[in-house]
């Protein structure tokens, strides 16, 4: 397993484009803290995001997995193009000819996968509780470490996530195209959820069903944390408005997402084993 | 005998076409071998089969007697197929670095295998500032990074000019000389005359024959000869029983044997019937000729 990941290692680190978008999504991922800087002083409207509570513990975890989240994007096109780019250069038959097996070549491809998830999961919770630490209002060490089940979420996610990448990089070969891909399946998705709830179900059995489709079951994990925020629900109460939304993850969604993982992997390589080279 | 590679009645057919149909060789520890015939022919698809990167349709090979499995079998050869295929942004140790650690080997034989085809002083440069040459024989280099019990090469001197031709021809006979199985795919004939003692002959993914280059055609031979007395020298070759088919062009004649004379008894009959020659070769048909011979015969 080590020897497999040293592979990799070898092939991303020394190539130049892909350490560059690694160092700065880890960079990004550290510049969350700096919005803790974000002070509006304009006079009498006195504006500090620190202070309206996002770094409060539970909540922060919730938040900062959110939001974070985003950046994933920089390693998809690392992991896209690390599997592309076996397919242009040709380096996959020379592996596959050199002696590593098609098991050995896939199971590279997923350790990566892991070790970019748990990496960026402990870099999250590492970032998160400083900022937590710092700023939060409440430090007792039970509400800490309260709602943890989203940095599990965090990683699950990430970990589905880069599992389709890499199945798009070997189903499509070239990585511009399986990036273009990824695009059209997000739409293809909006596309399928506006035509099911137009002519065949009501919104929520949609919902559940949407639920099931790879990407919008990776969203599903970890819902948007801003009507959770105090300040917002006070707004929402004054204007009558109630707010009520199931912010957990559950266990089902967790579920649907690692089963797609798993079929991503296991068509990434049926697909490796079928092809002629 | 210690077999290295044992193909059994293998088969590949892609949609329409057979690429490869019941074939069956086994390569012997020790030869050199020589997989020979024209584009398209299924030389490549055999060796993509028996190297993993192709999926064969019917039969079996095995390596080493069976005793173990592909990709392990695979850690022990040393193959190079059509291009060479490296990670263009690493340098040339970099590059075999990354076979070492596939390959299980320590990395301690970089240095000498780069000196050895020549590339020890572009260590350092990436793959991609390499000419086509280049890359050919880092190719071999890395193939060659486990010492392995059989050399594999595809082509290797495709697309490459007379200089790196000859480079790698020599280094070639290098590896072979030290006692290293050899399997060489190539349609250049006088390539696999030059190294290989034994052939295996395909057309159209049909193997047309296999064993020593020796004993391809049951040939003696050919006198070629020229003389003043043509006439003369005609006639007393067809009253000859020795002779079979007689050919004449430009003043040459042709002559080929159906049993094996020495060209001096055979000159000294001539001397005694009053025939003075002028030019006189005995000599097997060479590869090329012998090659297109079987595939004459064959296609007929």
């Amino acid at each position: 397993m080590i020897r497999l990941l040293e592979i990799e290692f070898i092939k991303l680190w020394n190539n130049r484009a892909s350490k560059v978008l690694i160092i700065s999504y880890f960079i990004l991922l550290t510049s969350i803290a700096l919005v803790a800087a974000i002070k509006f002083d304009i006079g009498p409207i006195k504006f500090h995001l620190a202070d309206i509570g996002i770094f409060n513990f539970p909540y922060i975890w919730h938040f900062n997995t959110f939001i974070t989240a985003f950046f994933k994007l920089f390693l998809a096109i690392v992991i896209v193009s690390m599997m592309a780019n076996e397919y242009s250069n040709k380096t996959i038959k020379q592996n596959l000819i050199d002696g590593l097996s098609k098991k050995e070549f896939i199971l590279s491809k997923f350790l990566t996968v892991i070790s970019f998830s748990v990496l960026s999961t402990v870099f999250v919770f590492i970032v998160s509780l400083i900022l937590g630490l710092v700023y939060s209002d409440f430090d007792e060490l039970p509400i800490i470490f309260s709602d943890l089940e989203f940095i599990l979420a965090f990683f699950v996610k990430l970990m589905g996530f880069f599992s389709f990448c890499l199945f798009l990089g070997i189903l499509v070969k070239r990585s511009a195209f399986a990036l273009g891909f990824l695009i059209i399946w997000q739409i293809f998705e909006g596309i399928a959820r506006g035509l099911m709830q137009w002519k065949l179900f009501d919104g929520a059995t949609t919902d559940t069903i949407m639920g099931f489709f790879p990407l919008q079951s990776m969203f599903n994990l970890i819902k948007e944390p801003f009507t959770r925020l105090d300040a917002v629900q006070t707004v929402a109460d004054q204007v009558g408005e109630k707010i009520n939304l199931n912010y957990h993850v559950h266990w089902y969604e967790v579920l649907i997402v690692l089963a797609w993982t798993a079929i991503f992997i296991y068509l990434s390589y049926a697909l490796l084993k079928k092809r002629d080279l | 005998m210690e077999h290295i590679l044992t193909v059994k009645n293998l088969t590949k057919k892609f949609d329409y076409l057979t690429a490869v149909k019941d074939l069956s060789f086994t390569i012997e520890k020790g030869n050199v071998y020589g997989i020979l015939g024209p584009n398209g022919s299924g030389k490549s698809t055999t060796l993509g089969i028996v190297l993993n990167v192709v999926n064969k349709t019917k039969g079996e090979f095995s390596w080493f007697d069976g005793a173990i499995s592909t990709h392990e079998a695979l850690k022990k050869v040393g193959a190079i197929i059509e291009r060479p295929n490296f990670y263009p942004y690493m340098t040339a140790v970099q590059n075999l670095k990354l076979v070492c650690k596939i390959k299980e080997v320590p990395n301690d034989k970089i240095e000498e295998k780069l000196a050895l085809v020549g590339l020890l002083d572009r260590k350092d440069s990436k793959f991609r500032t390499y000419s086509l040459g280049m890359k050919q024989r880092l190719a071999i280099a890395s193939a060659l990074l486990n010492d392995p019990e059989i050399l594999i090469l595809d082509e290797p001197t495709n697309g490459l000019d007379p200089q790196g031709i000859h480079q790698i021809r020599q280094i070639i006979k290098k590896i072979a000389s030290q006692g290293t199985t050899i399997l060489l795919a190539s349609h250049l004939l006088d390539e696999v005359e030059k190294v290989c003692s034994h052939v295996v002959i395909l057309r159209k993914g049909e193997k047309l024959y296999s064993g020593r280059v020796s004993d391809m055609l049951a040939s003696h031979g050919f006198f070629e000869l020229k003389s003043t007395q043509t006439e003369a020298l005609i006639n007393h070759l067809k009253g000859n029983l020795s002779f079979g088919e007689i050919k004449t062009q430009d003043g040459l004649i042709t002559a080929f044997l159906k049993e094996d004379i020495s060209a001096e008894d055979f000159n000294r009959s001539l001397f005694d019937k009053g025939i003075v020659l002028s030019h006189m070769v005995k000599r097997k048909e060479s590869l090329e000729e012998q090659f297109l011979e079987l595939t004459k015969t064959q296609s007929n």
